[in-house]
């Protein structure tokens, strides 16, 4: 691949684990959702760089996916929810910037330290794309774990089905790709579908062990 | 068209069927009559040869899982049709919910049915994430806060071990690829088993740790286990018996097959010992949670987390033996645990209560039902003369030949949960009969016309497997222990 094909296909993917910091620390809703728009639209640009740099227009349906999909309908939908459960407001109690920000970078590492000596015969682009798309994965659990509303959980999840697709799209000749996150995006429609249906407002789990108690029934 | 074809186009013509047709009598019916189909397809398959084709694989591993699943499947829409009559009498449930219901039960048995007999890693992580889906729906059929709230729980943890999964599958093809050359092949189980050889190790062993977690949520291992007994505790009850039975197997069933692909390339780690420390963390945690349970459905799920649990200590430990009584256990869990949870969910529709200290003297007021339950907590605790005994014994005694100090851990933790099983018990059968719960003055309690054929059915064949098992079965299933490697 010349020169030019691998900085940008690398650049594109250093944008999509870019946007997953941003996501990290964002605690407006409304700002949360625009940057999970943006990182829909690096991931668009990535899969549609690689269908045309490795000739292969199957991925061209897979970006097309992804412009349609996330970085058009579901921020419109969850845009919605947002407003007509009136959570708009709601400033989340999310770590602090500098501790996310260092729980971040240290995932990052563990994936570089992890991906780059298992993968020493693969080519540059693979590994490099492995170690970014795996650091996606675990910034969005990350978000998952940290964050206390349905929709920030759900953007989370997207954001570690971002991360697969980027895994996915760098592999050479990957086939199923399309398939697969379609599967996938029905998933997380019918998670939004749940959401919106019966107003899911937070996750379940608490601290607070007499709430757990009786969500189990086993109160007395 | 091939048999396979039938076994999985079937429920999915079912499922679509069952869609359009209005009244669940017939629904029921119908249901039955497919799950009959596709028992019967399955049967054909031991009539002929092992083969794989691009789509489906049909060999010795497999086959008995998807007989268990079709025949757990048939039992369990028996049990269906008497028990949600009962549920339509006192109106937890109306018709347009279980047209709904009708149509998800043959989805999901399609999905797993394509999961067990796919012969591609990609169609594989489809079928899960589609039997996921299907579940969820079904566990939050009552619409009540705490169903509704069990399947969140359920759809986003398994919704992460699902993501996880597809990364360790898309890394599999990652190690594949330089060797078999880019496409389909390298995602298909026959074409990399025969070059797994000469697969670099390195990738694999991530792609493993990455699969192992991911199937592992689903397969209900600690610490990933928090899902599965609010999902098998809130929704119907014949769905919290192909979960525990079917469903669990089903994701274990994934896991194995990258346990063999390991076992087969050599150089890469042995997935042993994560395999016996995930087996053995949900066997003790289980066992222990057993005494504080409070609810009887939710009581038995943690049961099918310990015998998962005992299942997959079984298969990291591997061995001819080892392997010989995990595949012989899931049968035998199956079986059981899917008749356990059809008495439950009679004895809850006759008291009125999941309550389980507000159930006792079943034998006393319902015999039949009571003592179907109690030879069925028996069984499952591990007594002989049932089928579980055998094949913990085996493994047991196989464990204490080769590595005595895992002995130790293991018989603790299934003696810590015989005891938790033998104390409700007691309680649940015997002593005086409890009243009808929510009744009240107004209301007359439905009598319940629970069928206990499936119960008596599944019971039935554990007792004959723990007294004698067919010889072409023990052969076969050698077979399939040599192949696990």
């Amino acid at each position: 691949m010349s020169d030019l094909g691998y900085d940008a296909a690398h650049m594109l993917g250093a944008v999509v684990l870019l946007m997953s910091f941003a996501l990290l620390y964002q605690r407006r809703l409304f700002s949360l959702l625009n940057v999970f728009t943006m990182q829909a639209l690096a991931l668009t640009a990535t899969a549609a760089w690689q269908a045309y740099s490795h000739g292969e227009p199957h991925l061209y349906i897979t970006a097309l996916l992804t412009l349609v999909l996330k970085a058009i309908l579901i921020p419109v939908a969850l845009h919605r929810i947002v407003v007509k459960m009136k959570i708009h407001r709601t400033i989340e109690p999310a770590l602090g910037i500098g501790l996310t920000m260092v729980a971040g970078v240290s995932l990052v590492t563990l994936s570089i330290l992890l991906v780059l000596p298992v993968t020493a015969d693969a080519t540059a682009l693979t590994r490099e794309n492995l170690a970014l798309s795996l650091s996606v994965v675990l910034l969005g659990l990350l978000m998952m774990i940290s964050r206390r509303n349905a929709v920030s959980q759900v953007v989370g999840f997207m954001s570690i089905e971002n991360g697969l697709i980027l895994a996915a799209v760098g592999v050479a000749g990957m086939p199923l790709v399309v398939e697969m996150s379609v599967a996938f995006s029905v998933m997380v429609a019918f998670i939004i579908f749940g959401i919106f249906l019966f107003h899911i407002r937070e996750r379940f789990d608490t601290l607070d062990m007499q709430k757990i108690e009786s969500f189990r029934g086993e109160s007395d | 068209m091939s048999a396979v074809a039938v076994i999985v186009a079937t429920p999915l013509i079912g499922a679509a069927v069952l869609a359009l047709v209005p009244g669940h009598r017939l629904g029921a019916r119908l249901n039955i009559g497919f799950s009959t189909v596709t028992l019967l397809a399955s049967l054909v398959l031991f009539g002929l040869e092992p083969s794989s084709g691009a789509l489906f694989v049909v060999d010795a591993f497999n086959i008995y899982l998807i007989a268990l699943t079709a025949f757990v499947g048939l039992t369990t829409s028996v049990f269906s049709a008497s028990y949600i009559a009962h549920e339509i009498a006192v109106g937890k449930l109306d018709e347009r919910k279980l047209r709904f219901y009708h149509a998800m039960y043959q989805a999901f048995m399609f999905t797993m049915l394509l999961a067990l007999s796919a012969n591609n890693l990609g169609v594989m992580w489809v079928a899960v994430e589609g039997a996921t889906l299907t579940t969820v729906l079904m566990v939050s059929l009552y619409r009540t806060a705490a169903s509704i709230e069990a399947a969140w729980k359920y759809f986003i943890l398994c919704g992460v071990g699902i993501a996880l999964a597809l990364f360790g599958t898309i890394l599999m093809y990652m190690a594949a690829q330089p060797v078999m050359g880019p496409g389909m092949a390298a995602m298909t189980w026959t074409e990399l088993m025969d070059h797994v050889a000469k697969i670099s190790p390195a990738i694999l062993n991530l792609a493993f740790v990455f699969l192992l977690i991911g199937y592992g949520t689903k397969v209900g291992l600690a610490p990933l286990h928090a899902w599965l007994p609010d999902a098998h505790a809130e929704g119907p009850t014949p769905i919290s018996a192909v979960l525990s039975g079917l469903l669990l197997n089903v994701a274990l069933y994934a896991v194995l097959r990258f346990k063999m692909l390991l076992a087969a390339n050599g150089q890469a780690i042995a997935p042993g010992p994560l395999m016996i420390a995930m087996g053995l963390a949900s066997l003790l945690l289980a066992g222990l949670m057993l005494y504080r349970r409070r609810d009887v459905k939710r009581f038995f799920a943690y049961s099918s987390i310990e015998h998962m649990g005992i299942i997959t200590f079984a298969f990291g430990m591997g061995g001819p033996l080892a392997n010989f009584a995990g595949l012989l256990h899931m049968a035998m869990h199956s079986l059981t645990k899917s008749a356990i949870f059809y008495a439950v969910g009679h004895a809850v529709q006759v008291t009125g209560t999941q309550r389980m200290d507000r159930i006792s003297g079943l034998t006393v007021s319902h015999p039949a039902l009571g003592w179907g339950l109690l030879a069925g907590v028996v069984a499952i605790a591990g007594l002989p003369p049932f089928g579980v005994f055998m094949s913990e014994f085996l493994l047991v005694t196989s464990t204490f030949a080769r590595e005595p100090l895992l002995a130790l851990p293991l018989v603790v933790g299934i003696l810590v949960a015989f005891g938790a099983l033998v104390l409700r018990v007691q309680q649940l059968c015997f002593g005086a009969p409890g009243g009808v719960e929510g009744g009240g003055a107004s209301v007359e309690p439905v009598p319940v016309q629970g069928t206990l054929v499936p119960l008596y059915a599944h019971l039935a064949l554990v007792l004959v497997a723990g007294v004698w098992l067919p010889g072409p079965l023990v052969a076969w299933f050698q077979t399939v222990a040599a192949l696990l490697g």
